[in-house]
């Protein structure tokens, strides 16, 4: 089942940067990388629940600022030897408009 | 169609290579590997402790047979797949068994092979090299059936050999044809405490022994040496040193002298084919470590994948002996010649020798027995070429650890493994160790990847550093110049001096002007670029705030639970009725959980919502006050006593100047956090002697101190200059900010930064030259000029970044 959800125009989000969208149970951090694709995660991490939303982005990957887990956008899987995963969810742009899959 | 890759060679350096390559270019080759030996890429560094029963086989393994498959390489592994010949005209490689691979780029990686002496017998059943898995099972098979057991070759090999031997219960017999044992590695005083140290644990020495021939009718029963002498024995393992494996090279017309000539891009002659490995000479060098072979095998994938970047111009090396028990190190030019100079300890009673040999001021050599704590140091020394002169009286010491706090700074061997080395991570040495055998470790940065010991405050480097190497015995990988990260070869200084030289004034020119590997680069980079660019183009250059660590993007410092803390500036530590008021009120309103007093004598408010810090700072603007910058690599705070205005001590006004300097300095970003201190007398109870710029006043004047850290490695200042005027302390002040600024690497404090450049070098700039003073002075207060703005305020009233503290949606 599908539940898309618009949540803002694409620039309201920086490049290489993150917003947030608060739902009832948990955060979802929406990411626009340097080519102004989107993804978007829970804003969890998955080792200690650090704020993704609030780390680097870079490439389609972002590096948690509580201690450097880094993780993919695309999966939202730990890299490198780290292990752990975050839920993703679907998200588009159309027209400018950004839009998530609440699933 | 992508063009075909074939290596000759499944050794340790040609595997390398392949790793480097696919990770820089992962689909650009089809890969072909051909290997004799019916295994995946293995450790063959470890075989000694194999042999010594400390290790299996599978522990060493590097690359299974699984991951060539995974990652789409042909493997030609076992007998029959040795290649006999190079076709270089039609470019085919064709094996014994009469397997053919054509190539468009060949990678020779054949290794080297144990030298045999040839004298009469050498060929008889149970004569034999240690060289690889074969060997070592022939030997552990040995161990069962037979008793006594000759080393033939006192060197490196040869020893680690003899003593797995004698862990199997084998009576060891080693032969030496000089008489000093590892003479390529030490000098004749530690060769012996060494013989010594094993004939105490029950090794047996031939030394300046020649073997004449080796005896036996089938089996070897015994040795003759040349001066008539025998012995009995039942296994003679030849380790007298290897040879670069050329024979191929050499048949198929590749230009060999004692290895495989190449250049400083690892190409051959034949510019289809490339080399690395024992089997290469470089500038007239050939190697048998690892460490060299690794960056040998990272500027070959560089040339293989066409980037064209990064040139191997030789190595400096260090070894280890891998015998439990005996501890020495040895690296460089030990021995010396009518240009260097020596400095010598040694204590026979403890077993403790060091010898340190300098040229020019600088470190080229050592041997360490007994103690080899300090040995990664020392190469690292040697491999920088620091000018020691300042470190002199300590050099013979050793970069003492006992200040660090968080871990043990023991020595390694006694080290247990349950011994916590990382205190941030909570990592064990037995972590560690663990990670190194059975992942495959080689370098400091893996080990940081794979177990995050050093990775958070990184006190414990030296420590790892340590247990890598005594871990993997041989030198491990430690570049010359680090790069900055793993999107780039080059070094902090050589960006910062295209920074200066190309004038970039973004980290996207900077980027593209240096050939980044990666598209827009990583938290490491990302964020030192920032700040370079914006140290050297103060004026014309635009601060990335998506580069910038969310502290800095947040101007509020992040907590565990992903709540902010407050903390606003109190100049030179005083404050007043209304501004406590202020925050009283505050804490009050925002119903903030905790107050706490900080120890840079101000107050903190913990447990903020992101998206109330502008309220907060707002209310704490109405009230005068602004950020502490309590959150930034940038100047924390002035701490200050009370001077003369009160205490029966005091000399001279410490506050007033605190607060003056205070005004002159904050709001400025630096390489990392940058504290100040202001005392009013040497009783100093601002304690200033611990802080990156401390004053103490004394009756003629000031003091000037810097250097000073009070945190993970305590370090007292250096004592730079006497001054008498407050208006010179602040001119030394900008100007010593000013060249730290512009000369440390980011995240480097100013403690390590003056003992890395050398405390002269800073007195010579700051004190001794007027005119480069008052230039660092200059551009200092230039840049002030632009960067003195609140943020706080700039956020809270004036529209900036306003994204940043709000949702983009609420889905009820």
């Amino acid at each position: 089942m599908s539940n898309w959800i618009e949540v803002g125009q694409l620039e309201e989000i920086p490049q290489q940067g993150s917003r947030v969208v608060k739902t009832k149970d948990y955060n979802i951090a929406v990411f626009r990388t340097v080519n102004d694709e989107v993804f978007a995660v829970k804003d969890s991490c998955p080792h200690k629940q650090g704020q993704l939303s609030q780390g680097i982005v870079h490439g389609k990957k972002v590096t948690c600022p509580l201690h450097n887990w880094t993780i993919s956008l695309e999966s939202g899987e730990a890299l490198g030897p780290d292990e752990g995963c975050t839920n993703v969810f679907m998200a588009k742009v159309e027209d400018g408009q950004v839009s998530i899959d609440l699933g | 169609m992508k063009e075909k890759l074939v290596m000759i060679g499944n050794g340790m350096a040609g595997m390398r290579t392949i790793e480097e390559l696919l990770k820089v270019a992962p689909d650009m080759y089809d890969i072909t590997v051909f290997g004799d030996e019916p295994y995946g890429n293995y450790n063959r560094i470890l075989l000694s402790p194999v042999l010594a029963g400390d290790k299996t086989i599978e522990d060493i393994m590097l690359n299974t047979m699984p991951w060539y498959e995974e990652n789409n390489i042909k493997l030609h592994a076992g007998a029959g797949k040795r290649i006999n010949e190079i076709n270089r005209i039609s470019r085919t490689v064709t094996s014994e068994d009469g397997t053919v691979e054509e190539y468009d780029r060949l990678l020779v990686a054949t290794g080297s092979t144990p030298f045999i002496i040839p004298v009469p017998g050498h060929d008889k059943e149970g004569v034999i090299a240690f060289r690889d898995i074969k060997d070592v099972d022939t030997m552990l098979d040995a161990t069962k059936n037979y008793k006594h057991a000759t080393i033939i070759g006192g060197g490196l090999l040869g020893l680690e050999a003899a003593n797995g031997m004698m862990q199997h219960g084998m009576k060891v017999t080693v032969v030496h044809l000089v008489d000093t044992l590892m003479e390529r590695q030490m000098d004749s005083v530690s060769g012996k405490m060494l013989k010594k140290a094993l004939e105490d644990k029950g090794m047996d020495f031939r030394m300046e022994a020649q073997t004449a021939e080796i005896t036996g009718n089938g089996r070897v029963d015994g040795i003759k040496f040349a001066d008539g002498s025998s012995i009995k024995t039942d296994l003679v393992v030849m380790a007298v040193g290897i040879r670069p494996n050329i024979e191929l090279a050499q048949k198929s017309g590749l230009h060999c002298e004692r290895g495989i000539v190449v250049n400083d891009t690892m190409q051959t002659y034949d510019p289809k084919i490339y080399s690395v490995g024992e089997c290469v000479q470089h500038r007239g060098n050939t190697y048998g470590l690892v460490a060299p072979l690794f960056e040998m095998a990272k500027v070959c994938a560089n040339h293989l994948a066409q980037m064209g970047i990064g040139l191997y111009e030789g190595s400096v090396t260090s070894t280890k002996l891998k015998v439990t028990g005996i501890d020495l190190f040895s690296a460089g030019d030990f021995i010396g010649d009518d240009a260097t100079e020596e400095m010598i300890m040694q204590d026979a009673t403890s077993g403790l020798y060091k010898k340190l040999v300098l040229k020019d001021n600088k470190l080229v050599g050592a041997v360490l027995y007994g103690d080899t704590k300090e040995g990664a140091w020392y190469f690292q020394l040697m491999r920088s070429g620091q000018d020691i002169s300042d470190l002199r009286d300590k050099l013979l010491f050793g970069e003492s650890h006992l200040g660090d706090s968080g871990h043990g700074g023991d020595h390694i061997l006694e080290m247990s493994d349950d011994t916590e080395v990382c205190g941030c991570n909570g990592v064990c040495k037995g972590d560690i160790v663990k990670a190194i055998t059975s992942e495959g470790l080689f370098t400091l940065d893996e080990v940081r990847a794979h177990t995050k010991a050093s990775a958070s405050c990184g006190s414990c480097t030296g420590l790892v550093e340590q247990i890598l190497e005594s871990t993997l015995g041989s030198d491990y990988e430690t570049p010359e110049a680090k790069p900055i990260c793993q999107c780039t070869d080059y070094s902090h200084e050589e960006v910062r001096e295209a920074i200066r030289t190309r004038k970039l004034t973004s980290i996207k020119e900077v980027r593209r002007s240096l050939n980044w590997k990666t598209e827009d680069g990583c938290p490491a980079c990302r964020m030192s670029l920032n700040y370079y660019v914006q140290s050297a183009w103060h004026n014309e250059s635009q601060d990335d705030p998506q580069s910038r660590f969310i502290n800095e993007r947040a101007h509020a410092n992040i907590q565990k639970d992903g709540r902010y803390s407050v903390i606003p500036r109190m100049w030179g530590g005083m404050t007043t009725p209304d501004e406590l008021r202020a925050i009283a009120n505050v804490a009050e309103k925002y119903e903030i959980k905790d107050v706490h007093l900080t120890g840079g004598q101000r107050i903190g408010l913990y447990g903020v919502e992101k998206q109330v810090l502008p309220k907060i700072w707002e209310d704490l603007n109405d009230a005068g006050m602004v950020s502490g910058h309590a959150y930034g690599k940038a100047m924390r705070t002035v701490k200050t006593c009370v001077g003369k205005q009160w205490c029966r001590f005091g000399t001279q006004d410490s506050t007033a100047l605190g607060i003056k300097l205070e005004e002159l300095t904050w709001a400025s970003w630096m390489p990392h956090k940058f504290k100040l201190a202001v005392s009013g007398c040497p009783r100093n109870c601002a304690e200033a002697t611990i802080k990156d710029f401390g004053v103490v006043c004394v009756d003629s004047g000031y003091e000037l101190h810097i250097g000073g850290n009070g945190g993970i490695k305590v370090r007292a200042t250096d004592l730079l200059c006497n001054v008498q005027t407050e208006e010179e302390v602040m001119e030394y002040c900008g100007a010593f900010i000013q060249y730290y600024r512009e000369d440390a690497h980011y995240l480097e404090r100013t403690a390590p930064w003056v003992e890395r450049i050398g405390f002269s070098k800073i007195e010579e700039t700051i004190v001794n030259n007027e005119e480069k003073r008052r230039h660092y002075n200059m551009r200092f207060l230039e840049a002030q000029k632009i960067s003195q703005v609140d943020p706080w305020k700039e956020r809270a009233t004036g529209g900036v970044a306003a994204h940043e503290f709000a949702s983009i949606k609420v889905v009820s």
